[in-house]
């Protein structure tokens, strides 16, 4: 009896691990049918299995690895220098007034010009060393952060704050004990935006103008008419994606415990 | 996902000047801080009485000899707060006004009120939090130094993202770590202690937050409505609380609340404020703890419930808006205050 409410409970949870791929899995069948059967030319797409075999050759061959090296290295370091500056940014003018007189509308201004119409400049300015698509990651990545973190403070609730300092914490410890925390959901709701955007930015930025990375990989496959290559290449962009939104999702529930949101049961 | 991250209109104390505010914080702060030094000197050593946590035990015998009138008698002309012709003005609407008021050290006041008659005003004035328009405000020890002030809010006002422990601690060092535990005890939560406070009822949070106000062991706490938001049965439990732990840490206290009932279980006076004056001020002689089913319980409840309510009845020059705008609050409030009666 118990053993078998075990199982059944085990099967659910398999079930509920499993519901979500079900889609997907339908999908790939049906595209491996139509390839085969002839309606899907391998011009506009080729079977999965091909994708597959390409991708593997290209583990073999070394060739995914030094490409995914490379656009992971521009990805984070484009992410810490925007981010980086984003969050410093974001902290002085919501902490301190004059800082938002004298910078804010101007960064909103600047915010309405999107970082892929920088393109044409920034190859005039970097050519098309790295310099260029790690600038212009951290120009994409910059702005959620910036408007989050400054929201987050902005919107720090009054009676903490003032509950705070009548129960006599002041200077660096009221910013460190209660107006960060206060602001780090929304901090960290600006930090997964910006992964999202690391990624798109980096992508238009390596096939426009590139000698090496995915994006290169991709357009270099496009001039031989190698469609397997270039699936190989946008699923490899899904997956890095993914995995970065995983890892704010951890940093998410590691920061946030507190927050009900993040709790599981245990309500008195 | 949302909107938010695009959003240029801003929420919360985006049109208040943050820095401008944490600069008035020190000057305040300053003040209370050097009171906390001598803070230690005039307190006994926090006692553990099992047998006062059951009011009933502690009998009549108790109160007559240790009630706060017998108490008080020897410094009854001591007063820890003392207001002359304070006022208060937010631009050009007068919030208090000539308000004079003494409260002796060691007593419990209880201030009632309709809704926007400037009793909260009266405790944040009190509490340092806002600066009066007119007059003196003095808060001192016996022997004339700031006194330690805190304030419990009506909403908890817990940080959500530390420990039961960790927010009791706010504002104290490490060390504070055994005091904080043995106050959590006193208000019976010790066991929760690395609960995050989302986790804990609303009862149990103002206790937090009782228990938040007590390891500093203030001279004076002020309670701003701290039990409206709960609910019957809790807000019983929490005036049995809050006054054993008076009893025992024997501060002033100063609890503004707009149920009448509680202000009579709790107050060695009540005080009605009405249109930011002081319009009753009301000796309870009733002996502690307080049996509120008695005659004379209720007669007080009564008589103050009416002295409230009668303001907005009889004056017609209000009675106009006073029907559009208090209307509900007129109706609710009677029943409200009666349901433990």
């Amino acid at each position: 009896m118990a053993q078998s409410s075990v199982n059944k409970g085990f099967a659910r949870r398999l079930g509920g691990h499993l519901a979500p791929w079900i889609a997907p899995l339908v999908i790939l069948l049906a595209w491996e049918f139509a390839a085969r059967s002839g309606v899907l030319s391998t011009r506009v797409l080729p079977e999965p299995l091909a994708v597959v075999k390409a991708a593997w050759s290209l583990i073999q061959s070394g060739e995914m690895w030094s490409d995914v090296k490379v656009s992971t290295w521009r990805a984070v370091s484009g992410f810490a220098v925007g981010g980086g500056i984003g969050l410093a940014l974001g902290l002085a003018t919501g902490l301190f007034r004059p800082v938002e007189v004298a910078l804010d509308s101007t960064v909103q201004m600047i915010r309405n010009i999107p970082a892929l119409a920088m393109i044409p400049l920034v190859i005039l300015w970097f050519g098309i060393e790295e310099e260029a698509k790690v600038f212009l990651v951290a120009l994409g990545v910059f702005f959620p952060v910036y408007v989050n973190t400054f929201h987050g403070i902005r919107s720090v609730d009054a009676n903490l704050v003032e509950m705070a300092r009548s129960y006599g914490v002041k200077g660096f410890r009221l910013y460190w004990d209660v107006i960060l925390p206060g602001a780090l959901p929304s901090i960290l709701v600006g930090v997964r935006f910006a992964f999202g955007l690391m990624w798109v930015t980096l992508i238009v930025a390596e096939t426009i103008s590139a000698q090496s990375g995915i994006g290169y990989m991709t357009m270099n496959a496009r001039e031989f008419l190698q469609t397997d290559v270039v699936v190989v290449g946008i699923l490899l962009y899904a997956a890095l994606g993914k995995l970065a939104d995983l890892l704010a999702k951890s940093l998410e529930r590691v920061t946030l415990r507190w927050h009900p949101a993040y709790q599981r049961g245990a309500k008195a | 996902m949302s909107a938010t991250a695009f959003s240029t209109g801003f929420g919360g104390i985006a049109g208040r000047d943050l820095e401008a505010e944490l600069m008035q914080l020190r000057t305040v702060e300053d003040g209370v801080g050097e009171g906390a030094g001598t803070a230690d000197a005039g307190w006994p050593s926090p006692k553990f009485e099992r047998g006062d946590a059951a009011p009933g035990r502690s009998g009549q015998a108790r109160a007559s000899a240790d009630g706060p009138l017998a108490r008080d008698a020897p410094r009854s002309a001591d007063h820890a707060v003392q207001l002359r012709g304070v006022g208060k003005q937010y631009g050009q609407r007068a919030v208090l006004t000539d308000v004079d008021l003494s409260i002796e050290r060691g007593s419990f006041v209880a201030i009632v009120g309709r809704s926007g008659c400037g009793k909260s005003t009266l405790l944040r004035l009190v509490a340092g939090l806002e600066a009066p328009s007119a007059g003196v405000l003095e808060k001192r020890t016996q022997d004339g130094r700031p006194l330690d002030t805190r304030i419990m809010f009506q909403d908890a006002r817990l940080l959500p993202w530390k420990s039961v422990l960790g927010n009791v601690m706010l504002g104290l060092g490490r060390g504070a770590r055994e005091d904080a535990r043995a106050v959590l005890a006193e208000v019976g939560l010790v066991e929760r202690a690395n609960d995050w406070p989302a986790q804990l009822s609303g009862g149990q949070r103002q206790r937090v937050a009782l228990a938040r106000a007590l390891v500093h062991r203030p001279q004076l706490l002020l309670l701003d409505e701290p039990l409206g938001a709960l609910d019957a049965l809790t807000r019983i439990e929490m005036h049995a609380l809050i006054e054993r732990l008076w009893r025992e840490h024997r501060f002033t206290a100063l609890l503004v609340t707009h149920d009448v009932h509680e202000a009579v279980a709790l107050g060695d006076r009540i005080l009605l404020i009405e249109e930011g004056r002081i319009a009753l001020d009301q000796p309870v002689p009733l002996a502690r703890p307080r049996a509120r089913a008695s005659a004379g319980f209720a007669a007080l409840e009564e008589y103050v419930l009416q002295r409230v309510l009668k303001r907005s009845q009889n004056d017609d020059a209000l009675a106009h808006r006073a029907n559009d705008v208090h209307q509900d609050e007129r109706f609710v409030r009677p029943t409200e205050v009666r349901w433990a009666v």
